[in-house]
């Protein structure tokens, strides 16, 4: 790892006022699950490391008048923890879903967000858009068995490696970011970008700004959620398609459905006519399956990875009709 | 590089340490400290190999910047029980096969510590979920669930003072 400078700052102010406004000058430090594996690797070479621990005003969970409030620094075992989330499974199971206790206990909801992809060109320092010395694209030609099927039409080929984004987005949450001129709120939907340039990244953040808040809606009682997520080993590994749902089921019939993918492309994938197929009608397991069908329709997949168009299709299928059971 | 001074409290015992701030804390444990129970397996949080407990949570310290844990209650497989005994999660692995190699020994001790600390009935899912951030090539597991088994008897037998913290231990010696 490379030397750099530490800074532990107490309060947010204080924190921006340590990061650079160019991107990989200054890192921030949470959970450090990820970070240090990617300084490590030195994929990540910051010469300044602010670490956002004792900032208090970042920490915990609270309830607003419009729904709940989680703070960057809350890490991922809290947030199962924490009863006010027992509505939410689509989230809680995500959580549940990063297969290590070890790294729950350590990891962040924030550190989870900006997490970078786990594209395993970018994290061997071929860039986060995987191309040769020549500029040609390294991942359609090569081993892309847990890259993208939907969102590929280049020059990005990873997948969003957060485990949050979908069930978040599928329940509509909102983030609030810290900037050196104030804050700003944004849906989590818009938060994560394909990105088109190298030197971009894949979420809508500056270098100089820290993620603060995430604010989750008020559950209405008719709301119904899941995440279904599939993985090639019971612990310690990553999803290989997952799907979160959240629906209004009133009398007997679907409202407001939305589905969201995650780790089949390079950010949270909204199957938006899938969702809109669902409107209306009574979720049979017939209607789940040509859901899962439409929300994989555009999937274009690489040599190596035709299998997680069934995956994706399935799991979306899953997720319905565990959210029509009202679990997870 | 400037280095910093940092106060960890270690399995009981207060001491100072200067690290650089891009030293790991798993390294200023077996470096600066001679506490060469934590290993270093993966290097990269997917073995558990380098568990410590941070404040009573078990935490790896391969990915744990030391300069982070300023202040913090730190316990490691050293600080179990005082030397020439054993925790009796150390007797359920040593009488029950859990350890062969050894190298992923004091993690899963570690884990199985911490399990105990919160949960003293664990089911085997519970056991089984406990430990699911430690990696073991040399047992296939059933050892390791039999040994938390045994380890439970014991801690049930055990009064809950001598054994329960890291302190108490130290203070005994
Ligand atoms: C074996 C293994 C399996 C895993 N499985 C999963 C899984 O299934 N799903 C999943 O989602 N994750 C998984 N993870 C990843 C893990 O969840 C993340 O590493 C963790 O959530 C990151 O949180 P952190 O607080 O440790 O982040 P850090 O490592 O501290 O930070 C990660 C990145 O986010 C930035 N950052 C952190 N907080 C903020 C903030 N508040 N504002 C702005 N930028 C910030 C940092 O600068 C850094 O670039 C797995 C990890 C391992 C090792
Ligand atoms: S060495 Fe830390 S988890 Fe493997
Ligand atoms: S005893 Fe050898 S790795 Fe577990």
């Amino acid at each position: 790892m490379q030397a750099f400078e530490y800074a532990e700052p107490k309060t947010l102010k204080e924190a921006l006022g340590l990061l650079s406004s160019r991107w990989g000058e200054t890192e921030i430090l949470a959970g450090g699950t990820d970070l240090l594996s990617l300084m490590k690797n030195y994929v990540a070479t910051p010469r300044r490391v602010v670490n956002l621990k004792s900032i208090a005003e970042l920490r915990g969970v609270a309830e607003t008048s419009e729904g709940l409030r989680i703070g960057a620094l809350t890490t991922v075992q809290e947030l199962l923890e924490d009863r006010r989330l027992a509505r939410f499974p689509a989230l809680t199971a995500a959580a549940q879903g990063i297969t290590s206790p070890q790294i729950r206990n350590m990891g962040t909801i924030g550190g989870d967000l900006c997490q970078r992809p786990r594209c395993w060109y970018f994290r061997n320092g071929f860039g986060l858009l995987a191309r040769d010395a020549q500029g040609r694209a390294l991942v359609p030609e090569g081993d892309n068995r847990y890259h993208a099927i939907l969102g590929n039409d280049g020059p990005a080929y990873f997948v969003s490696a957060s485990s949050f984004g979908p069930p978040l987005i599928a329940l509509g949450a909102r983030v609030r970011i810290a900037g050196p001129n104030g804050t700003r709120e944004m849906p989590l939907s818009e938060f994560f970008v394909i990105p088109k340039n190298e030197g971009e990244r894949e979420i809508a953040l500056h270098p100089n700004e820290i993620l603060t808040d995430v604010f989750l809606p008020a559950a209405a009682s008719e709301l119904r959620n899941a995440t279904y997520e599939v993985r090639q080993r019971e612990f310690l590994d990553w999803p290989l398609a997952t799907a979160s749902v959240a629906l209004e089921l009133r009398e007997g019939t679907v409202r407001r459905a939305s589905i969201v993918l995650g780790h089949v492309a390079p950010i949270p994938w909204q199957a938006g006519a899938a969702a809109a197929l669902l409107d209306g009608k009574a979720l049979t397991e017939d209607l789940a399956d040509q859901a899962g069908e439409q929300a994989v329709a555009a999937a274009k997949p690489l040599s190596k990875n035709r299998y997680k168009v069934q995956l994706a299709r399935v799991a979306v299928k899953r997720a319905l009709l565990a959210a029509a059971q009202g679990g997870a | 590089m400037e280095k910093i001074l940092l106060k960890l409290c270690v399995n009981g015992e207060t001491c100072q340490v200067a690290v650089p701030p891009n030293k790991l804390l798993l390294d200023v444990l077996r470096e600066d400290l001679g506490l060469t129970g934590s290993k270093r397996g993966c290097d990269d949080s997917s073995c558990g190999c380098c568990a410590v407990l941070i404040d009573g949570t078990p935490m790896l310290s391969c990915v744990a910047l030391a300069a982070s844990y300023a202040g913090a209650e730190i316990t490691t497989v050293e600080g179990l029980a005082p030397p020439g005994e054993l925790h009796p999660v150390q007797e359920g692995f040593a009488v029950s096969g859990g350890a062969q190699c050894g190298y992923c020994t004091p993690g899963f001790l570690i884990a199985t510590k911490a399990l105990l600390d919160r949960n003293p009935q664990p089911t085997l899912e519970e056991i089984r979920e406990a430990l699911s951030s430690n990696l073991c090539r040399c047992t296939g597991y059933m050892q390791i669930y039999e040994s938390v088994r045994l380890a439970l008897e014991r801690w049930q037998q055990v009064p809950r003072t001598a054994a329960a913290s890291p302190t108490a231990a130290q203070g005994s010696q």
